[in-house]
Formats: C-alpha cells, structure tokens, sequence
C-alpha cells in the first residue's frame, strides 16, 4: 500500500471535525452520545495508523484499550440517559435546564 | 488497487459519519454509524491489524450500536422533527468551527510536506518477545503477550473498571424504592 501516514491522520482528523459538529449541533441526548463514540473512534484509527508506521504495537494496545474503556461508558451512559428520561419524560438538551433556575 | 480500497472505505467512512450527524431519524443516524464503523474496520484491516478489526466489528458495530438502536427504539424520541437543532446561532457557529477544524486538519496533512512519508514496514508473523518494543505482528498471540508482560497493570485496572461500571449500571437503572 503505499498511502501515507497523512493520509490516515487526515481521515481521523476529518472523522473528529464531524464528531464534534455532532456534539455541537445537535439536541438529541442520544445523537450527541454517538458523535461523541464517532470521535473515540477517529482517536482509534490514528492510534493504529501511528502504530502500523511506527512498527511497533503499543498503538494497537491502547486501542484495546480504548475499546474496552468505551464499551463500559457506553452502557453507563445509556442508564444514566434511561434514568433522565424515566424522570423527566425527555432526552433533548435544551429542556434539561433544570440546574441553571 | 489497495490505495483503490483506502479511497473507498474512507469515502464511506467520512460520508455515512456526516449523514449520521445530519440525520433527523436518530434510527437512520444509528445505521449509518454502524456502517462507518464497519468501514473503519476495514480500514483497520488495511493497516493488517486484523485482531483489532474483529474487535471493532463485534463491540463497536454489535454490542454498543444494538444498545443504541434499543435505547433509541425503547424511548421513541423522534415524535416532533421540527426541532433538530438550537438555533441560528448555533447553526452558524458550529459550522464555522467545523470548517475551521477541517481546513487545519487539510493545511496540515493534506498536502504532506509537514510530516515524512514514512514507508511500511515489514510485519512479522509471530512476536519475537525480544526486546524492550514489540513489533508489530499480525498475530493475536501478541496482544496477549504484551497484556501479560508490559501492560499488566492496566489490564487489571480495566478489569475492576469493568467490574465497577456493570455495578453502576445495575444501581442507577434500578426502580427507585421509597422507604417507608
């Protein structure tokens, strides 16, 4: 193959722009939470586009890692969502203002 | 024809990511988030870390995003679509943060002059375990080689870390009781 290592990490760097536009644009609890997972993600292909140039496997250990680590927010996050909406009948941001009266 | 792939799969990689983000359906957005991640597997692959690429295909598309779309569907959300995003300031300010991130990110590697095209190296196909690095193999014997030798401790703090988040899911999902 003879891609770059730039070209990788301008994908990764374009996926965490979307990510953030996401974060950023939506009002979706739940839509937010995944462009949040999305910028994980664009996290984990430059780990593992640094580590397959650098010849050496610690980049693809803190992806297992990463992985691991995003598997259990995701399942806590999703109960805490679960919880808000069982309280408040709700999941988007702009009517979860209740601690700014 | 590898190059032809790397185009493709991050084609869909970058495409179906933004329709996710400007989708109204949070059901749409949640397919076409699997096939992104699907995709950056196969991008995965094409760095021949192979191991990694099942891993991402069978936590990341399996069970995070079947959690999401049962999370979505349990709650049924998409009532009203009048109301996707906060207002016209935010639409503009975030879009111009947008740009201003993908022009940066264009600036600095698009062109590549900043960063050495380095070339690929070679893979091994069996870790060596000699060494203070360990290279960069194709097999799955060397994640456990290195997660019993030089990242140990991690690997038992993701353990209790796992522990610790299936008894918090267990204590904030749970029915809240009234004492009496």
């Amino acid at each position: 193959m003879t891609v770059g290592l730039n070209a990788f990490i301008l994908l990764a760097g374009l996926l965490f722009a979307i990510g953030l536009l996401g974060v950023i644009l939506r009002k979706n609890t739940l839509v937010i939470y995944m462009s949040l997972e999305l910028m994980l993600n664009a996290v984990n292909l430059a780990l593992v586009a640094f580590s397959r140039y650098n010849g050496t496997m610690d980049g693809n250990l803190f992806v297992f890692f990463i992985i691991t680590v995003a598997a259990a927010e995701v399942a806590l996050g999703l109960a805490i969502i679960v919880a808000l909406f069982r309280l408040r009948q709700t999941v988007m941001v702009d009517e979860l203002t209740s601690l700014s009266r | 024809m590898i190059d032809l792939l790397f185009y493709v799969f991050a084609a869909i990689t970058l495409i179906s990511a933004l329709l996710m983000v400007v989708s109204p359906n949070a059901v749409n957005g949640a397919i076409c988030m699997i096939i992104s991640f699907i995709s950056t597997a196969a991008l995965f692959v094409l760095l021949e870390a192979y191991f990694l690429a099942v891993i991402q295909v069978l936590v990341y598309a399996g069970a995070v995003m079947v959690l999401f779309l049962f999370i979505i569907m349990l709650m049924d959300v998409d009532k009203d679509t009048s109301r996707l995003i906060k207002d016209k300031l935010t639409l503009a300010a975030s879009i111009a943060g947008f740009s201003l991130i993908v022009i940066l990110m264009c600036a600095a590697f698009a062109s590549g002059e900043h960063l050495p095209e380095t070339a690929l190296l070679p893979v091994l196909e069996n870790p060596t375990g000699e060494g203070i690095g360990i290279p960069y193999t194709t097999s799955a014997k060397s994640f456990g080689y290195s997660l019993f030798t030089k990242y140990m401790l991690p690997f038992q703090v993701t353990g209790f870390l796992l522990l610790a988040a299936m008894i918090g899911v267990i204590v904030v999902s749970k029915k809240h009781v009234e004492n009496s």
